[in-house]
């Protein structure tokens, strides 16, 4: 889509953004196809940073291919793997080649991985790693030496409107925002009812937020993600919904769902966008935004 | 008290490390090592009979009060003898023991255990790792616990995403150290310390290795 993904974050128009992954290798062709398959369709594509710490295929290298095929790339980078030198590096590198929204997160723990036995660094967390940005773009690094040649970035941070206790969360959304976040993106959020109940606290931040939307792929998918992933709860009608669909119905019960709440979220104005997850799904993305009527 | 907290290496690694000698001598520790039961009496006696059927020559053992200390070395000189007999001592202490042993009985020295955490007993076998000395003691902002210790990421700024029901994503028994602190504060009415920003660490606090030298007033 044509503007620049800050430009469109400040229009007031709804927002839409997608994931690519990047593969555990060198053959792009399966991401090539998912960013083409979606670069007219959402406004920014976040390039996944080894996910889950499963060693990848750079999520710089990603964007940079995004945005060398037209897109709008959000870069996602965790603070596990890197410390503020090779951070603020990669930083300055993103900027050289037109890769200008950072998405900045703590990543998660090396044990969760594939590499079990590497080392953790979190030199840095998520909200330093917001400031770093902003530090660079003043011109200079970390250590207060000039920069030849500065940065611009539009930088944004995470935030788990369903976690558990949720006090602590909502506090180091407040540090992030106030160490320079523009946007946020959430982790999946379900139970809408209890979004808008966040919402009405987050929205005097005045950042722009984007509802996490994960694809329900079957009821047991659902139930995996409640036993096992932080802070996602799906709620047990949702299950049930998912579990009335035949099994070879079940996907297209899961894009009814994502883009029943898609629409949801955009006629009610809950926020001010959208970050769909369909995690090994991208090939339905656009079904999900016909299903929500965009 | 502090103590060193150690766990046997696998046998393998062991076997590996004892491949060129045949004569050994096994020394013990009567302090943290007898405290996690890895390297006291009742260990260095395993020891020494698991090494004989392994075709190994012991030519003794004993377990010295504290192996770190510098005399230890004068307490195993009760053994000279039968230490110069051996081609290596297995040494079933923490690091520092180890290293002590080494330095005094210029020997080839084989650690029997790894050293993990300089920690405590928090219950009856139960040993937990409370201080990293990482240089930059933050307990006054966090309500006395530490989350570059306590926290698995040794994040400063609160908690990350992985945090669920006050538990880490790395193990549903293991607490979230963010939300122990979050839960001393508020109890304590602090949470504005919880809010404060905290910059980066500064890891060149002390540059590695550690080296301190009091000076004189």
């Amino acid at each position: 889509m044509a503007g620049s993904f800050k430009d469109v974050l400040n229009s007031g128009e709804f927002v839409i953004t997608a994931e690519a992954a990047p593969p555990k290798g060198t053959n792009l062709e399966t991401m090539k196809h998912h960013i083409e398959l979606l670069l007219d369709k959402v406004h920014g594509l976040n390039v996944t940073d080894h996910q889950s710490s499963v060693m990848r295929f750079p999520s710089l290298g990603g964007a940079i291919m995004i945005r060398e095929m037209g897109g709008e790339p959000i870069l996602q980078m965790t603070c596990r793997d890197r410390n503020r030198l090779a951070l603020q590096a990669d930083l300055l590198f993103a900027f050289s080649r037109g890769v200008n929204n950072v998405l900045c997160l703590t990543g998660d723990s090396i044990v969760v991985g594939d590499h079990k036995q590497a080392k953790g660094v979190f030199d840095l967390d998520s909200a330093q790693l917001v400031k770093a940005i902003r530090t660079l773009e003043k011109g200079y690094d970390l250590a207060g030496n000039q920069l030849d040649g500065g940065v611009k970035f539009c930088a944004g941070a995470i935030v788990t409107p369903e976690a558990e206790p949720l006090e602590p969360q909502l506090i180091k959304f407040e540090k992030k925002i106030e160490a320079g976040a523009e946007f946020i993106q959430t982790q999946a959020v379900y139970d809408l009812d209890h979004f808008s109940k966040f919402m009405e606290y987050a929205r005097p931040f005045g950042v722009k937020i984007l509802a996490g939307i994960i694809l329900l792929t079957s009821a047991s998918m659902a139930r995996f993600m409640n036993k096992n992933v932080p802070g996602v709860r799906v709620p047990q009608r949702l299950i049930d919904e998912m579990a009335s669909a035949a099994k070879t119905q079940a996907l297209a019960k899961g894009i009814e769902i994502a883009g029943r709440m898609i629409r949801h979220i955009k006629d009610e104005k809950l926020c001010d966008g959208v970050h769909i997850m369909a995690i090994g799904k991208e090939e339905v993305v656009p079904d999900i935004l016909a299903a929500a009527g965009l | 008290m502090i103590r060193s907290i150690t766990q046997p290496k696998a046998d393998e690694e062991l076997d590996r490390l004892l491949e060129d000698f045949t004569r050994v001598f096994v020394v013990g520790c009567g302090t943290c090592v007898t405290l996690t039961r890895t390297g006291g009496v009742e260990q260095v006696e395993a020891m020494r009979k698991k090494l004989l059927a392994k075709g190994k020559m012991v030519t003794g053992s004993m377990v010295v009060p504290v192996a770190c200390d510098e005399l230890s070395h004068e307490i195993l000189g009760e053994q000279a003898a039968l230490i110069d007999q051996s081609e290596a001592l297995v040494i079933m202490t923490c690091a520092f023991g180890v290293q002590a042993i080494g330095g005094q009985l210029k020997k080839m020295v084989i650690p029997a255990l790894d050293t993990l955490f300089i920690g405590k007993e928090s219950a009856a076998g139960t040993f937990l790792e409370v201080c990293t000395q990482c240089g930059q003691c933050i307990l006054g902002e966090t309500g006395g616990i530490c989350p570059v210790t306590s926290c698995h990421k040794g994040l400063v700024n609160g908690p990350c995403g992985g945090t669920n029901y006050g538990k880490c994503e790395i193990d549903s028994n293991k607490d979230c150290a963010w939300t122990l602190i979050y839960n001393r504060l508020k109890a304590l009415d602090r949470l504005d310390l919880m809010r404060r920003y905290q910059p980066p660490k500064n890891h060149n606090v002390e540059p590695m290795p550690g080296r301190i030298v009091l000076q004189a007033e």
